[in-house]
């Protein structure tokens, strides 16, 4: 069973009290974009079998959007942040540079 | 080989039986094929079968790197059913569904198909309306289902309770020849057959790598050396993606554990499959007495082949409503598979991005039924360039918005 902490109520959710929302940081496309840009961001989807980073929501909670940074091959939890930004913090990702060297997810790279 | 036969049993038991051949080879692998098709589950070993059978082209390896029929194809709840809403669905699964009634004798192996029928409980008035569209497209399809009441139900099914008060059964979509088969059977039967055609089936050998040159793929790295092929073959379904990122190129495919479980064994109590679309329960009764029963996907991606303990909790807990005996079963396995889902929760059989490679996967939770059709129609794509059972499932759907979705009903296939 999966255990994120809410980082907004600093509450440890076991699975049934969220919900999961698929890949984080999603660069939306509208009107004027390409078919491939269309396509890539309604369909195409980062599924990496290693480092993770995903949208939750604290549905039976606060009611609200986090993201969270897992391992799917493990189930490892590296960190839950706040939704209101852009990238994983870069304390996030060292930490997770130091679990997994040289891991990689969309355009980021790890140290090592 | 020798064929397997009433008169072969005889042979054998007269001699303690010392003569049973092993039924498929373990070759090292050659430096080159013509064909190399990845992952020996159902899908990768159907399509090399059809390759040599329908096409002539047994120059043919299959790579695995686990054993064979160890992914899905080994860990599904093997429901076979082809009452699907939309037409390019009921092509491939209406021809896999008929190639397994005669696969035994075509195989000379014994899949132990049984065409018990399937009931897919409608238990909500919007499930009413659904199968009776189903129903209505099957019959223009050429696919023989039928809306059946509640009473006739509880004829087919005398264990099953009508008026639960969350999920009364309001009818159900009945293919009388939809049912079952024995998963392990169909991965062995295909394996024992191609081998036989002079294929090569490597176990323990995973694909790392993917060459290409100047845009078009000539061979694989392996954990056992590179091996090179004109035409490469990707059926790794849950793994489809990693794969694909090895070659190039991606796909709009997302992995998710799937699980089911069986109980202890007990006396025959339910001879046809029985499906809960709106709790996400599904139940058959297998030849060793157990109750096979199948559950819903987890929320979040996963490679780790188990699954979330509370998806079990629910099925279960749906399931005692519909079938109140199941409160007094005890369970005795859970396992989990790793599914390979689409956004339209179809298939992909298609061109890749790169020269001569192919890829069939996006089965998701519902590609053990399909195992021989999607063979027959990925074996055409890679021998001809184009298969019309295959056309509507290519990747350019994505781009073109042309969906075949079959998720609408239930939000889940299986
Ligand atoms: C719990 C569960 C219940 C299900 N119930 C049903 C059902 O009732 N009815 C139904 O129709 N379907 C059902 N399904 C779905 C069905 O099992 C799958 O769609 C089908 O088996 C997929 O077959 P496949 O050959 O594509 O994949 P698999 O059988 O998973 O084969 C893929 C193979 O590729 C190998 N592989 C992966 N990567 C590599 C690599 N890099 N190199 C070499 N080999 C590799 C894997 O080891 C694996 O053996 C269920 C699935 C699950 C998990
Ligand atoms: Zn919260």
């Amino acid at each position: 069973m999966l255990i994120l902490e809410c980082p907004y109520c600093g509450v440890q959710c076991e699975e049934t009290e969220l919900h999961a929302d698929g890949e984080a940081h999603l660069k939306r496309f509208g009107p004027g974009s390409s078919d491939d840009e269309f396509e890539g961001y309604l369909f195409r989807r980062e599924n990496p079998k290693g480092v993770h980073f995903e949208r939750w929501r604290h549905v039976n909670g606060c009611g609200k959007y986090f993201h969270a940074a897992r391992c799917t091959a493990t189930l490892e939890v590296f960190g839950t942040y706040s939704a209101q930004t852009l990238e994983p913090p870069k304390d996030l990702q060292d930490k997770i540079s130091a679990k997994r060297p040289g891991w990689t997810w969309r355009e980021l790279k790890g140290e090592g | 080989m020798k064929r397997y036969s009433a008169f072969a049993i005889a042979r054998e038991a007269a001699r303690y039986h010392t003569g049973w051949e092993r039924a498929w080879a373990s070759p090292k692998p050659k430096k080159k094929y013509d064909v190399i098709i990845v992952g020996a589950g159902g899908h990768g070993l159907a399509t090399a079968y059809y390759l040599g059978k329908n096409f002539g082209i047994t120059n043919v390896a299959v790579l695995e790197k686990g054993w064979l029929g160890g992914g899905n194809t080994g860990r599904n709840t093997t429901i076979i059913r082809s009452n699907y809403l939309q037409d390019p669905s009921a092509a491939i699964y209406e021809k896999a569904r008929s190639l397994y009634e005669t696969m035994s004798q075509d195989l000379n192996y014994n899949v132990m198909f049984s065409p018990r029928g399937v009931i897919m409980l409608a238990q909500t008035e919007h499930e009413v309306r659904g199968y009776q569209r189903t129903a209505h497209a099957n019959a223009l399809q050429g696919v023989k289902t039928e809306f059946i009441s509640p009473q006739k139900v509880k004829e087919l099914v005398p264990i099953i309770n009508l008026d639960g008060p969350r999920y009364p059964v309001l009818g159900g979509l009945w293919q009388e020849r939809g049912g079952t088969a024995r998963h392990d059977a169909v991965a062995w039967g295909y394996a024992r057959a191609c081998s036989q055609m002079g294929m090569d089936i490597i176990q323990k050998c995973e694909v790392t790598g993917v060459r290409n040159e100047g845009g078009k793929v000539v061979g694989v790295e392996t954990n056992q050396g590179p091996i090179d092929c004109d035409k490469l073959g990707m059926v790794v379904a849950g793994h489809a993606g990693v794969l694909a990122e090895k070659a190039g190129f991606r796909l709009p495919i997302e992995s998710l554990a799937l699980q089911a479980l069986v109980s202890e064994p007990i006396k025959p109590c339910m001879d046809v499959v029985v499906m809960a679309n709106t709790v996400h329960g599904y139940m058959s009764q297998s030849d060793k007495g157990e109750m096979v029963i199948g559950g819903g996907t987890d929320g979040f991606n996963n490679y780790t082949q188990r699954g979330s303990y509370h998806h079990i909790e629910e099925t279960v807990r749906a399931l005692v409503e519909t079938f109140p005996m199941v409160s007094r079963l005890k369970m005795l396995r859970q396992w989990g598979g790793i599914v390979d889902m689409t956004g339209d929760r179809s298939p992909i059989l298609s061109k890749a991005p790169i020269d001569g490679i192919f890829v069939n996967c996006g089965w998701g939770t519902g590609g053990f039924k399909a195992i021989p059709g999607s063979g027959w129609a990925m074996a055409e794509l890679m021998a001809k360039g184009h298969s019309p059972l295959a056309e509507d499932f290519g990747l350019n759907r994505f781009t073109e918005g042309r969906f075949i979705d079959e998720s609408v009903a239930a939000g889940v296939a299986h």
